[in-house]
């Protein structure tokens, strides 16, 4: 077996001035493979993404182990990180309506992930830029390179986030809800443009997501996190052999097309599931 | 048992509510140490002011030819000025003169203000681009500068400051009861009030003003402290209160040809506009927190 | 086409307003003008004249028509760009301000970079450190400049900086001894001076100029860091920040890169209107400092209430105002993509 990209065992996250930890016992190791994380909101799934990521200033990291290929997170100092984010790992998140800055050039934003870590002109910078846009099926990266955010859509400002975070060719990419924020036609496309990336270019992608459909399709393995903890981990194939009564609850709170028509049920949250798994 | 739980509560509600809201708002002010600072400096202004009589060791008007320009200490804890009258003393008599012009400022201030800005935010169409022109027509000059042209035409004097400084100032709460005002109205409440015919009149008194009161009074205590640096150079420019009136500018603008030997003479007053004018300024950034979370960001 | 059509709609509509606003100036200083009490024909014709000179002169000046034409002619006057005459000068009164106004601009120019020199980096710094110590030092700090009398400080600074301490030039624009040395070219002494070759006195003008403006520029200092704190939470909160950490930037380089790239345009727009308000404090400084400016000639001509010139003054101030606020409006449009 190839040796993983990432492993974290027993990751627990406390912010800053909380009583309480706001995710705890979070093990898993990611390969150059798919994995999904799935949660509702508030279950710790997003903070897990940012602590790898350690973008996280005010909030405690601990860990029995937090290795990103041959780098100890632990104990990688902010300098460490400035030249790991970016380059060997990045983020895409979630609207580009907010995440992309309003007042600079779209092109300009993308190949600054570039000229921030390669020794580069602004003209090769350009260049890979350009290519990077069409990378992602920009049809007319010229003029897109030269647009400011709120000149071009939402699905297509996604695509530019994509192409910003990878175009320095990194090993490991989470994704925080990246298409919740899109036109439900738009979805599938930005999608199958990350899908595809991800897996020419052999990258272990962390999809984060309230969407178990989505997930099902578009990874590998998922994780379901409950309140901060991971409560049962599955091949995204065998998600309907689920164990734990959480999971199955997510899963028989889906609508689907062809059922007949009835209440769908309603999520049961119960506090021992908190403290089963702690222990 | 049931009976005690629900007695708790209304026993609460009994309570005026507005004095409870002063009374958080007050905790609140204490709690943070600069505008506790400047509570603390105004009560003892207040104080200060209504207590005159008392706290004053000489009669603020008092000449005494035989000990002009004296040093601080020898029973006058600021020295005297060039006509030997007890400088503490007149600044005491003075923190009256900076209270009235405050108090008057702000009595006519805050309702033209309020009046004018609910009236066009709520009305807005014709009525609101005229009266805004009027507002923004006054808001184009800088408000000294304005006042300095008021008091020269209507002659020098301090009851003429206070209407030149009165005149000036009504423009910016006029700005931001409109603001507020136009975000109110087309809230819900405002519609169910029509609907049940209040007349606009009505609606503008009994549901548009109360919602702008907290900012407009937020703004008048901040305002409060640009009045006293108005007063105070209209005062020192010759054109507020006249001599021998205790008023603070005008004390420093008699002790000007005297600073370079006797330093008491302009210090004293400049302290005491400075730290009035300053506990207003901290206070009302203390209020800005206190009533308006969702501008906590914004100062 | 349509984007092109709505511009020029909104440059119209603008300036329409700036017209009214303008229009609204002159009632106000004509208003102001006729509340004068001084009687203008008295201190034209001084104390003994006969009463048929007295009534001759008020003839001439028109105060015997109906208000609304005595107003169109004081129009007329102003749109020929006739001022009238300064009663203690005998000079047109718009020479007269025009050779005051660049003693007024050096200082209050010298003021506003000392202001936003300040004023921005302590705004940036307080708002990356919100609420911590550094936050409460500045708002302070700003706070005591805004509350501070200036003419007070002005005077407490003269004693220590000048008379005690002997670090700057007292009052005036430079020694007595270099007045009249160098040509009045442009106006401003520090531009004469060296065009002149006078090295000697641009060093005085330095010296002379250095501690007004620097009372000036602390005390608009107050606002510019205010506005700057809050422009800058603003952006700290957005979530491109967050992109840009991801991109690989550290957080310095996010704050001024990102964060203080984005507000830039709205800093130039505070700061012009702040430059306009540095005349407010100008008049009172202008006294302190024997500063012949703009503000000292106004000042003198409030005291022995010499209409013509009062009611220029104002007129100027309100205009400069207004242009003040246009620029600012204007750079506004022109660098925030967004607004396009």
């Amino acid at each position: 077996m190839e040796k993983p990209v990432l492993d974290v065992r027993n990751l627990a996250i406390r912010y800053g001035g909380a009583s309480r930890d706001a995710v705890r016992g979070v093990s898993f190791t990611l390969g150059r493979e798919r994995l999904g994380i799935v949660g509702e909101s508030g279950s710790g799934k997003s903070t897990v993404g940012r602590a790898i990521l350690k973008l996280l200033p005010s909030a405690q990291i601990t860990a029995d182990r937090m290795q990103f290929e041959d780098i100890d997170l632990l104990k990688a100092s902010e300098r460490d990180m400035l030249k790991i984010r970016g380059r060997r790992m990045s983020m895409i998140l979630q609207d580009p309506k907010y995440s992309l800055n309003p007042i600079q050039r779209v092109g300009r934003q993308v190949a600054e992930t570039y000229m921030r870590h390669f020794p580069a002109t602004k003209a090769e910078a350009r260049q890979k830029t350009l290519a990077m846009l069409e990378a992602v099926k920009i049809r007319d990266p010229e003029r897109v390179h030269d647009l400011y955010p709120h000149e071009i859509s939402g699905g297509m400002g996604q695509r530019v986030m994509i192409a910003m975070m990878l175009l320095a060719e990194p090993d490991l990419v989470i994704a925080d809800e990246p298409t919740s924020a899109l036109d439900v036609t738009v979805r599938l496309q930005v999608l199958e443009i990350l899908n595809g990336l991800v897996r020419d270019r052999g990258i272990g992608l962390i999809m984060i997501s309230h969407d178990l459909n989505l997930v099902r399709n578009f990874c590998d393995r998922v994780l379901i996190m409950f309140d901060g903890q991971v409560v049962e981990t599955l091949n995204a194939h065998e998600l309907d052999r689920a164990q734990h009564p959480y999971t199955r609850g997510l899963l028989a709170a889906q609508p689907r097309i062809g059922d007949r028509r009835k209440m769908l049920s309603v999520l049961d949250r119960r506090p021992e599931w908190s403290q089963e798994i702690a222990q | 048992m049931t009976v005690k739980d629900t007695d708790m509560p209304r026993q609460a509600m009994k309570m005026p509510s507005s004095l409870i809201v002063l009374r958080n708002i007050l905790g609140f002010l204490m709690r943070s140490p600069t505008s506790a600072f400047g509570l603390i400096v105004l009560g003892l202004l207040i104080v200060i002011a209504a207590f005159a009589p008392w706290i004053a060791t000489h009669d603020p008007y008092a000449q005494d030819l035989a000990n002009t320009l004296q040093a601080p200490g020898n029973g006058h804890l600021f020295g005297t000025d060039e006509l030997g009258r007890d400088i503490f003393s007149r600044l005491v008599w003075g923190s009256r003169i900076s209270l009235t012009i405050i108090f008057l400022v702000s009595i006519v201030v805050g309702p033209i203000g309020m009046i004018v800005g609910t009236t066009a935010g709520y009305m807005g169409g014709r009525l609101d681009t005229v009266m805004m022109r009027i507002t923004d027509i006054f808001l184009s000059f800088p408000s000294l500068i304005l006042s300095l042209a008021f008091v020269a035409a209507l002659g020098p004097s301090l009851n003429n400051a206070i209407i030149a400084i009165a005149l000036t100032a009504w423009p910016p709460i006029a700005r931001l009861a409109r603001a507020e005002a136009m975000t109110f109205r087309k809230a819900d409440y405002i519609a169910a009030a029509r609907l049940q015919g209040a007349s606009d009149m009505r609606i503008i008194f009994k549901s548009i003003m109360p919602m702008c009161l907290p900012s407009v009074l937020i703004r008048l205590t901040l305002n409060m402290a640009t009045v006293i640096l108005t007063a105070a150079g209209l005062g020192f420019l010759g054109l507020g209160a006249q001599p021998p009136m205790p008023e603070w500018g005008a004390m420093i603008a008699t002790g000007r040809r005297y600073m370079i030997d006797s330093w008491w003479l302009v210090t004293f007053p400049g302290l005491a506009i400075l730290t009035v004018s300053l506990a207003f300024n901290l206070l009302g950034d203390g209020l800005r927190d206190a009533l308006d979370p969702k501008q906590m960001n914004r100062r | 086409m349509q984007n092109a059509r709505l511009r020029l709609r909104g440059a119209s509509s603008q300036a329409t307003t700036i017209l009214i606003t303008l229009l609204g100036l002159l009632v106000l200083t004509f208003v102001i003008g006729r509340m004068m009490p001084a009687d203008p024909v008295r201190a034209m014709v001084g104390e003994d004249a006969t009463r048929e000179t007295y009534e001759m002169v008020y003839h001439q000046l028109g105060l015997d028509r109906p208000i609304w034409e005595q107003f169109l002619r004081y129009l007329g006057d102003v749109l020929t760009g006739n001022f009238g005459t300064s009663i203690r000068t005998g000079q047109p009164v718009m020479q007269d301000i025009l050779r005051a106004m660049p003693a007024t601009i050096e200082l209050a120019t010298f003021a506003i970079l000392i202001g936003a020199g300040l004023g921005i980096p302590l705004g940036v710094t307080a708002a990356v450190n919100k609420d911590k110590w550094q936050d409460h030092l500045i708002r302070v700090f700003s706070l005591f400049g805004h509350s501070m009398p200036i003419f007070w400080t002005g005077m407490i600074a003269l004693i220590v900086f000048y008379a005690h301490l002997g670090w700057v030039g007292g009052s005036g624009r430079m020694e007595q001894f270099y007045i009249g040395m160098v040509d009045e070219r442009t106006g401003f002494l520090l531009i004469d001076s060296l065009l002149a070759g006078e090295t000697d006195v641009f060093w005085s003008a330095i010296n002379h100029l250095i501690l007004p403006a620097s009372l000036l520029g602390y005390s608009s200092s107050a606002y510019i860091t205010r506005m700057t704190r809050s422009f800058m939470l603003d952006q700290l909160g957005q979530e491109y920040m967050t992109t840009a950490r991801v991109k690989g930037l550290s957080r310095r380089q996010t704050i001024w890169l990102h964060a203080f790239g984005n507000i830039r345009v709205q800093l130039v727009t505070i700061v012009a209107l702040a430059y306009g308000s540095l005349l407010e404090g100008a008049v009172l400084i202008e006294t302190v400092f024997a500063w012949p400016g703009f503000g000292q000639y106004l000042t003198s001509n409030l005291i022995i209430g010499d209409m013509n010139a009062v009611m220029t003054c104002v007129l100027i101030v309100g205009v400069i105002f207004i242009v003040l606020n246009l620029i600012s409006d204007l750079l506004y449009r022109t660098f925030d993509p967004r607004t396009k």
